[in-house]
């Protein structure tokens, strides 16, 4: 299948997902081809650009992914945007580059989330989704396979998405929000098998916020690619417990404790901003938030209207046919008794109308929202690598201080001592600087992106929304054609 | 114009000039209504042909309770009289909105606030119709037409009752309304109607009147809840035009078609809610107290018929303690001829009752069918448009 676009040239603005603006599966067909002739492929597909004669395999220089001072994640290459002559540490990884952008638009990644299970009983109970997933790519051992997970195995995996990505300045999507109230319900609910009716509502959310996290996880280009995602997709074993995303363990406890120091830096902490950029960013994205925030709670405001609706008109429908059955008159009563059958449909038809509005609206909307906070977080990474750069910077000038001090007092034991101090804080501050620029240049790099991938969803959820709407009111119609004989009937 | 439920009253033809009388006019006060009554006629007792009087509420109620207590139409069904006018909910709703002006953008707050006026405004239209309704059934009622105090109330031009006592006449009210529901329960529970079509055609009447009472408030309800929901289309509306206006480039336009395509929905979810209160909820209401006419009809022909047999009780003493037999002989004759009377009359009514109902649901029923085929057709259609527009735009 050709590939939709020109090929690019190696290496320059190569989305390897894809277009986030093609439809909504990200990916039009599957192939399956052995990486060889991927790699003769892609060389002969290309138009005459790209050489790999240029990349230099060997090449030493390091990826914007070295040395970051706090903790190296590692973790695979970036995408290939921005990262004209930057190249991948060994052979291995650079083939696995070229075969996943050599696909480009073929490839395709499915995830969903099905079959919520119960599992055991009392306090000790959990759910258990199945995770699907189809693929034609070739860092997955298999095109389909499905695996069980609870939600703790999700929370687990945003911790270490984000320990590693995080600070390089990418955008983690947000892991979905526990919920102490619906847990507890299912947890002490009687039902042991299959989905438990009472909990319906919070289950369902619950499975489609998963999905959807696992589906805008999938989305990055680096992430996809990322180790602990693939096996969290493909292993068949049940992950390690990860306890430390329970609310009231140490490590949660920890957590809320280095949360509120952060916030507290956030707040405290001004920037001396060299880049405008930055700012209106954030600024936008502040003003964003805020609206989407209003929205949301006005879509909120609309479900419960509808829901409520609902409700009485299931009262309605119960009156007609009560009244059905004390009219005597024989006409009158069939109508009254088929208005009380329109009026539980056009109840049912609310619940659903309802179920559009939170599902395709309240619930997205509500994910932008963490979202955003994720875009936020990028820019406080960045924030607190310059307070890093800043305090090396400090520190060079105090050790040359203390060198020139030395020099005038005559120590030339200490002398040495100080240089060699001074170099390594010379060295500090290039290093700072240099990860300063990186993570700038990365977060613009996400944040484009990021408003790609926003403008679409957002176009694609309002199209979703009202052509929803527009089935509801061909039901509608359908409904009350059906009646009108029924009232013409009256004699 | 929605003029709930023009009934007709006895066969009477529907061109019919002896007496045709309408509101042509009516005005808000603070806390009272004017209605101007206008009338046209042929017939001889009235000085002119065609004129006009002012009237208040408490003026219709004056004219219901006259017919209701003249022994010349027990046997008839008397039109139910027209609720008070009741600007409560919409003052109240509009107060809040005034109190609430700082939390919402102006274009929110215009919006709302056309809303509520035009709630208002179909509140005022409404108790109009209910006014003019129960007018048109007097005059159009060949027995009802004659009767003196419908013409004095027609062409009187001065007040007709002194203003309302206020509280001590609401009480009396109260307390006749209280003495009437025992009445019944005392009749029903005592007498062994003669005859066995009336006792079950109270008892289905009674039971008939509550559910309707029921469906009425559940659908008021309903309808209520739907304009809610309709106006809470504002709000989104703005926001998303909010969104637009804050985010240029490829999603302005986009989010401004959305949000047009919101405000023209719920101008349509609006139109669906005040629909089916005008159509099913107000027939519900109208009949609700046209069967409680129906059983006071029947209540009092049971009071005839508890007359009856205590006069053919002191026709039996008399003829035992052979006293007065002539007089009793003559009050158990009239007792029995009104009971006789009253009873063929309430037959009759009660087909009546039945034909009009029939008639009113079945016009309601259609018209409430078809708004909402073509309300949901509208819908179907805008949303389909802005689809296709969106789509462009992706």
């Amino acid at each position: 299948m050709a590939d939709p676009v020109e090929p690019p040239p190696l290496f320059e603005n190569v989305d390897i997902l894809g277009d986030c603006a093609n439809d909504e599966d990200l990916f039009v067909s599957a192939r399956q081809e052995p990486p060889e002739s991927y790699c003769a492929d892609f060389h002969d597909g290309i138009d005459g650009d790209a050489d790999l004669s240029n990349l230099s395999l060997e090449e030493d220089r390091k990826t914007e992914m070295e040395n970051v001072p706090i903790n190296n994640g590692g973790g695979l290459p970036d995408t290939m945007e921005h990262v004209k002559r930057q190249v991948a540490r060994s052979p291995e990884i650079m083939l696995l580059i070229l075969q996943v952008e050599a696909a480009g638009g073929e490839q395709f990644l499915e995830i969903s989330i099905t079959e919520p299970q119960k599992v055991g009983e009392g306090m000790s109970a959990y759910m258990a989704y199945r995770v699907k997933t189809k693929t034609n790519m070739p860092i997955f051992k298999k095109r389909e396979f499905s695996v069980t997970r609870r939600f703790s195995d999700f929370l687990g995996l945003h911790d270490k998405l984000s320990e590693k990505y995080l600070k390089v300045g990418r955008i983690i999507p947000p892991a979905p929000e526990k919920s102490v109230i619906g847990m507890t319900k299912i947890k002490i609910s009687s039902q042991s098998e299959g989905t438990p009716t009472n909990g319906n509502d919070f289950v369902e959310r619950r499975r489609a916020s998963l999905e959807r996290y696992l589906k805008r996880t999938a989305q990055h280009p680096v992430l996809v690619l990322d180790p602990d995602f693939r096996e969290f997709l493909e292993s068949d074993v049940e992950l390690p417990k990860a306890t430390s995303t329970s609310a009231l363990s140490s490590a949660g406890v920890m957590r809320l404790f280095n949360k509120v120091g952060e916030t507290v830096n956030k707040i405290t902490y001004k920037m001396d901003e060299t880049d405008p950029w930055f700012e209106d960013r954030l600024t936008h994205i502040e003003a964003l938030e805020t609206q989407l925030r209003k929205l949301h709670a006005n879509v909120e405001a609309m479900v419960s209207y509808r829901k409520e609706l609902s409700h009485l008109t299931n009262g309605v429908s119960r009156s007609a046919a009560m009244l059905s059955a004390c009219e005597d008159h024989n006409s009158l009563s069939m109508a009254l008794s088929h208005l009380a059958d329109t009026e539980e449909k056009v109840e049912a038809l609310h619940l659903e109308q309802a179920n559009t509005d939170f599902f395709i609206l309240c619930e997205i909307l509500k994910d932008y929202l963490g979202l955003l906070g994720s875009v936020r977080d990028a820019f406080h990474e960045r924030t607190k690598l310059f307070q890093h750069w800043q305090h090396s910077q400090q520190m060079l000038a105090k050790k040359r201080e203390a060198k020139a001090k030395m020099e005038l007092t005559n120590r030339a034991d200490k002398v040495d001592q100080a240089g060699a101090e001074v170099i390594e804080w010379e060295a500090k501050v290039e290093r700072g600087q240099e990860n300063f620029d990186k993570i700038s240049k990365m977060i613009k790099m996400e944040v484009e992106r990021f408003e790609k991938c926003r403008v679409h969803d957002f176009k694609m959820m309002f199209i979703r929304y009202l052509e929803n709407h527009l089935n509801h009111q061909a039901q509608l119609v359908k409904y009350w054609e059906a009646f009108l004989p029924q009232a013409k009937a009256i004699a | 114009t929605d003029k709930a439920n023009q009934e007709e009253g006895n066969n009477v033809p529907l061109i019919d000039n002896t007496l045709i009388v309408d509101i042509s006019d009516a005005l808000s006060e603070k806390d009272k209504v004017k209605f101007t009554v206008h009338t046209r006629t042929t017939m001889k007792n009235f000085q002119k042909s065609e004129f006009l009087v002012v009237r208040q509420h408490e003026e219709f109620i004056w004219l219901h309770d006259r017919y209701e207590e003249d022994p010349k139409y027990a046997g008839y069904i008397i039109p139910p009289p027209p609720p008070r006018p009741n600007f409560d909910a919409s003052r109240e709703k509009l107060q809040r909105l005034g109190e609430g002006e700082g939390t919402m953008t102006k274009e929110e707050f215009t919006k709302m606030k056309q809303e509520l006026e035009a709630e208002y405004l179909a509140t005022f239209k409404k108790t109009v119709a209910m006014h003019e309704v129960f007018l048109t059934r007097l005059a159009s009622h060949s027995v009802f037409r004659e009767d003196s105090h419908l013409h004095v109330f027609l062409e009187y031009d001065q007040d007709l009752c002194a203003r309302p006592k206020g509280k001590l006449q609401q009480l009396g009210g109260l307390v006749k309304s209280l003495g009437n529901t025992t009445d019944q329960y005392y009749l029903n529970a005592t007498v062994r109607d003669v005859n066995d079509f009336f006792e079950q055609q109270m008892n289905s009447l009674t039971e008939y009147h509550n559910q309707l009472k029921e469906a009425t408030s559940r659908t008021d309800k309903m309808t209520e809840k739907h304009k809610e929901l309709a106006d809470s289309f504002i709000k989104i509306s703005g926001g998303i035009l909010q969104l637009a206006n804050n985010d240029p480039g490829p999603l302005d336009k986009f989010l401004a078609k959305v949000s047009d395509t919101f405000e023209r929905a719920r101008k349509i979810e609006s139109r669906v809610a005040s629909d089916q209160d005008l159509k099913l909820a107000d027939t519900l209401r109208y009949y609700m107290r046209d069967s409680q006419a129906a059983r006071a009809l029947l209540v009092r022909r049971l009071k005839c018929l508890v007359n009856y047999e205590n006069a053919n009780r002191t026709l039996e003493k008399a003829r035992h303690k052979n006293k007065d037999i002539h007089a009793a002989e003559a009050a158990q004759s009239q007792a029995c001829e009104q009971f006789e009377a009253i009873s063929a009359q309430a037959k009759e009514e009660l087909l009546d009752f039945k034909t009009r109902r029939l008639h009113a649901f079945r016009k309601s029923l259609i018209e409430l069918a078809e708004l909402e085929i073509k309300h949901a057709r509208t819908q179907q259609d805008l949303l389909k448009k802005s689809v296709q527009n969106l789509r462009e735009l992706l």
